[in-house]
């Protein structure tokens, strides 16, 4: 049958044609495509991996930070906790001089009033004894006759002391 | 009432039909017609393209349009053969055929095949050329892509395993020259509608490539496994039995190939065909069959078209799937 008998022309022309596509194709065509999907596939794995890589590395970055932070809170209370301690101690301390200072004052001033006392006392004594030192030669020079007039004297003096 | 309805109808188109006595329909000389080459491209009635005859015979090369040998004329002393063995050919005077590289239909049909899959392989080229590897591609590449990579990977990587970066270019090509062909085929109008991974001659390459491409590059192993197979001696000597089978098998290989492609293509177009001449043929026999006939016929040619997509789809993969498998043997050893 016709059908079955392979026709000389077109088998000629088949194995031309398939020949060259196949020349065209498997030289510039196929390797280039394939070649392009390779490279793709490798530049996803790549990029996948190199993601994944800054992942982790953010990751680590992350806990650093965080345990930095925790570091520097944490020195951050002691330091807090320190200058407390020294403020109270400053605080303390000028309370105490100012008491010590203040009673120091206290001291000197009841020094100087109890020196100011005696002197003033000392001076009034002296007057009072001046003054009876006085009134003694006073009554010893008139010389009193009667014991009247001595009592009068004597009231008169005591009235004017 | 609706059956009554229904009777009455189908009564008046049967009485109102016209009993035309035409001349008697030879359903398969249709199909032959159809499914064999030819040297024009009839598009529809009237409209016919004539393709160029290129003849060579013992004294030159004759090159005229089909057109000057239209309804059995005679040129240059050449006429297209009505009967015997080359029948629907050109003979010269004597009925002998010259070499005859004309362009037929299958011949045109597999030019529009082969700078469809050389415009569309090396489009996508450049397209990667220009792209590289830093976009990804998208509808008609993207699809593509796919098929180039299934091929690589699936068919000529698993089958063939080491070394198989050689032959998927070929099983690439192979692949989609019978793909576009078969789908072409099934498109019955101008760019497609020949029949041409339906003829031997096209199958028969195909499976002539193969045979190169799973025998020429096989290693040493792979002929020692023919001529002087691991079995008993005495299957290989004195009467080399197996030797014979395994020579016969390198053989059947490409032979199988062959056939299983032109077969179910071929049976595929004689099936659509022959469902398409059942309106035809019920034409004779009154409005009513026909009517319902060609209600039947049309839905059995979609189902039929489905199924040959399905098949154009197949069939190619099995091509390339087997020869793939084949290499993969050849180099196993």
């Amino acid at each position: 049958m016709n059908l079955l008998t392979p026709d000389p022309g077109l088998l000629f022309w088949m194995v031309l044609s398939f020949g060259v596509v196949f020349f065209l194709l498997a030289k510039f065509g196929f390797p280039v495509i394939v070649k392009a999907i390779n490279e793709r596939k490798e530049f996803i794995e790549m990029s996948l991996l190199s993601a994944k890589q800054a992942n982790e590395r953010l990751a680590a970055i992350q806990q650093e930070g965080e345990q930095l932070l925790a570091q520097a809170k944490a020195q951050q209370k002691e330091i807090i906790a320190g200058a407390m301690q020294e403020k109270q101690r400053i605080v303390q301390a000028a309370q105490d001089e100012a008491q010590t200072s203040a009673s120091q004052m206290i001291e000197d001033a009841k020094q100087s009033i109890q020196a100011e006392k005696e002197r003033a006392l000392r001076d009034v004594r002296e007057e009072v004894a001046s003054l009876a030192l006085d009134i003694a030669e006073k009554v010893i020079g008139e010389r009193m006759k009667d014991a009247d007039e001595q009592k009068k004297v004597i009231e008169r003096l005591i009235d004017r002391l | 009432m609706l059956r009554k309805f229904l009777i009455y109808i189908v009564c008046v188109i049967g009485f109102a039909a016209p009993t035309r006595a035409e001349e008697e329909l030879d359903v398969s000389k249709i199909i032959f017609e159809h499914l064999g080459d030819s040297y024009e491209w009839h598009i529809a009635q009237g409209a016919v393209i004539p393709l160029p005859c290129i003849l060579i015979n013992g004294e030159g090369v004759e090159v005229f349009l089909s057109d000057k040998l239209e309804h059995g004329a005679t040129y240059n002393g050449y006429h297209i053969a009505t009967e015997g063995d080359h029948e629907g050919k050109i003979v010269n005077e004597a009925g002998e055929r010259p070499f005859d590289i004309s362009i037929t239909k299958n011949v045109l049909e597999l030019f529009i095949v082969c700078i469809l899959l050389c415009s569309v392989v090396l489009g996508l080229a450049r397209w990667y050329k220009k792209n590289g590897s830093k976009k990804a591609p998208g509808g008609f590449v993207g699809m593509m892509e796919a098929v180039v990579d299934f091929i690589d990977k699936d068919i000529a990587k698993e089958s063939i395993g080491h070394g198989y970066e050689r032959f998927s270019p070929y099983l690439m090509t192979v692949f989609l020259f019978i793909l576009t062909s078969n789908l072409l085929g099934l498109i019955p109008v101008f760019p497609g509608g020949a029949n041409l991974t339906g003829n031997i001659a096209v199958t028969l390459t195909c499976a002539i490539t193969a045979f190169i491409a799973i025998n020429c590059f096989a290693p040493k192993g792979y002929y020692k496994s023919i001529f002087w197979p691991d079995v008993p001696i005495f299957l290989k000597a004195p009467l080399p039995i197996m030797p014979t089978i395994e020579f016969i098998g390198v053989f059947t290989k490409p032979f199988s190939l062959t056939v299983r492609l032109f077969a179910n293509i071929m049976a595929g177009h004689i099936i659509i065909l022959a469902l398409t001449s059942v309106v035809f043929v019920t034409a004779q026999m009154g409005a009513a069959m026909n009517a319902s006939m060609t209600v039947v016929s049309v839905l059995f040619c979609i189902f039929m078209n489905c199924l040959e997509l399905l098949v154009a789809f197949i069939q190619a993969y099995v091509f390339t799937i087997l020869t793939a498998n084949f290499i993969g043997l050849a180099h196993s050893e």
